[in-house]
């Protein structure tokens, strides 16, 4: 191969060379820096800002604030109580009932699993469950059902459903594939083979979202109550309504403290099943 | 070998075309007797692992017949798919051992096909599965791991639980799809001991898709050869010679690769 051609020179090869940009074509590259960055300028210049009102506005939220304290948990110690357990009730039912019913959509909406019509079907049910935010959902069920838990209950078990199927399919759709065909080719049926193959890779990812999902819907849950779907939310609402400040700081401050538990408790788990 | 010498497993034509147009086998036929380990070697890509899963059928056959012991595995429905799977144990390269399970619980994994799916869910096997699998792990020196998670063992102990997971099926005939490509040049020749000792202990056959030529002619005394889809080569482990590998692989200077059994001829003529 000994060629007439100059030895090749790797000190200049190394020189000239560049590791390759985000985007291989400069001109789509500084065209899109160009246009995210007027994109920035104009946007804020879009928004009109009165100095005046915010200043009056920030004195205003320093006087509501100021309401907050003493947090009172003692007035309406019995309403607070109330409220909590029947959002404590009402998250664990939910998630509960969301979860068992997200595992088999998940199967379902699982390209690697199901064949397409079952395929397309649960990526639907996930899309409606995914497309609307949790009020609007519990705006329909309280409309359905009426005031109260049960509406949030199944708001929530509703939201969960998309949530969780989601996620977890996409965990389903990554899993070792040899591991599930050993399973197949052992002769087990379908649910053994889904049982064995299957669930045991995406259980660490299942219990991790359901602790995830379960702190949600508690949060949730104190949201739900403002459009009458019953819970702690509830029992905020009628405290604000009622001008009652110390009594919301002091359903603020429970709210935060489990859902700071719910957060450790979540993270504890799910290293524990790792 | 029984007298009539009925082959356990024959393959009439068998033909596998994949939807992007490759043709991965072209009308190979191929017939295994009772107990015999077969070495089926051949370049990346001849397929070799597509023939030995055309015949469990993970992967579905374009055209052909498959029989083991007389039945026609290519037109069962699934329930009688799933009857015949269980006489065919499979063992992969990569193990494929279910990570998250304990050892005892992939090797129990091999009597799924004969379990029911409650008893599965439960982890209720019959206790002579249980002592079974006791057995075969004692026999392979795994039996304290039995309660050790799969992804903490060596290479050699996984392939020795799968190997046992597909012992458990009480198969006829083992597909052996590159058992030794993830381990070191010791633990395959202990692995591929272990395989052929198996299944001389048990009468059965075995199909052992490899890459390594030394390794084939060591262990298995017929050796077929695929290339491009079609068998080029079939014959005992001492015919295969340079002209026999240059036909399988192409050309190579093949005369160090056969030089054990070469060594062994002049020996035998001295």
């Amino acid at each position: 191969m000994s060629l007439s051609a100059a030895p090749f020179d790797a000190a200049a090869a190394a020189r000239a060379w560049r590791p390759p940009p985000l985007i291989a074509n400069p001109w789509l590259r500084w065209g899109v820096y160009l246009g995210a960055l007027v994109y920035a300028l104009v946007g804020i210049g879009t928004v009109e800002v009165n100095w005046t009102r915010a200043a009056e506005g920030l004195e205003r939220g320093a006087r509501f604030l100021a309401g907050f304290f003493p947090p009172d948990f003692v007035t309406k110690r019995e309403d607070i109580l109330e409220g909590l357990l029947e959002s404590l009730t009402m998250t664990v039912v939910s998630t509960a009932i969301g979860i068992a019913l997200s595992i088999p959509v998940a199967l379902g909406a699982s390209r690697n699993l199901a064949p397409l019509p079952i395929y397309l079907f649960c990526r639907g049910v996930i899309a409606v469950s995914r497309s609307f935010q949790e009020v609007i959902i519990a705006i329909v069920f309280v409309a359905m059902v009426g005031f109260g838990p049960l509406a949030g209950m199944l708001t929530l078990a509703f939201a969960t459903i998309g949530f969780m199927a989601k996620l977890l399919a996409e965990d389903i759709e990554d899993i070792e594939r040899s591991e599930a065909e050993a399973v197949r080719a052992t002769g087990a049926g379908w649910f053994s083979w889904i049982a064995w193959g299957v669930l045991p890779q995406v259980k660490p990812r299942l219990i991790g979202l359901s602790a995830y999902r379960l702190d949600i819907n508690f949060r949730e849950s104190a949201v739900l109550g403002l459009v009458g779907a019953g819970g702690i939310g509830d029992t905020l609402n009628t405290a604000f309504d009622r001008y009652e400040f110390d009594t919301a700081a002091a359903i603020l401050l429970v709210i935060i403290a489990i859902v700071l538990a719910c957060e450790y408790a979540s993270g504890w788990l799910r290293r524990w099943v790792q | 070998m029984t007298p009539d010498a009925r082959p356990l497993l024959a393959i009439r034509g068998l033909t596998k075309r994949y939807p992007t147009g490759d043709l991965a086998l072209d009308a190979v036929d191929l017939e295994v007797p009772p107990g015999q380990v077969m070495a089926l070697i051949g370049p990346s890509g001849a397929g070799k692992s597509t023939l030995i899963r055309c015949v469990n059928r993970l992967v579905e056959p374009t055209a052909g017949e498959v029989r083991l012991d007389g039945e026609e595995i290519t037109r069962l429905g699934r329930a009688a798919l799933r009857r015949a799977r269980r006489r065919m144990g499979m063992i992969f390269q990569e193990y494929a051992l279910v990570e998250r399970l304990s050892v005892m619980e992939n090797v129990l994994s091999g009597r799924l096909g004969y379990t029911g799916f409650w008893a599965a869910w439960f982890r209720r096997f019959p206790r002579r599965d249980i002592v079974q699998a006791f057995r075969l792990l004692d026999r392979v020196g795994l039996a304290h791991m039995a309660d050790k998670r799969a992804d903490a063992l060596s290479g050699g102990q996984r392939q020795r639980v799968g190997i046992l997971r597909a012992l458990m099926q009480d198969p006829a005939l083992l597909l052996v799809d590159e058992p030794t490509a993830s381990l070191d040049p010791k633990t395959s020749r202990q692995i591929m001991r272990l395989l052929v000792e198996l299944c001389e202990e048990r009468g059965l056959a075995a199909i052992v898709n490899i890459h390594d030529v030394a390794l084939a002619q060591e262990f298995a005394r017929r050796i077929v050869g695929l290339r491009q889809g079609r068998i080029v080569f079939d014959g005992p482990a001492e015919a295969l010679d340079a002209a026999a590998l240059t036909r399988i692989y192409g050309e190579e200077d093949w005369s160090r690769t056969i030089r054990r059994a070469e060594a062994a001829e002049e020996e035998e003529l001295a």
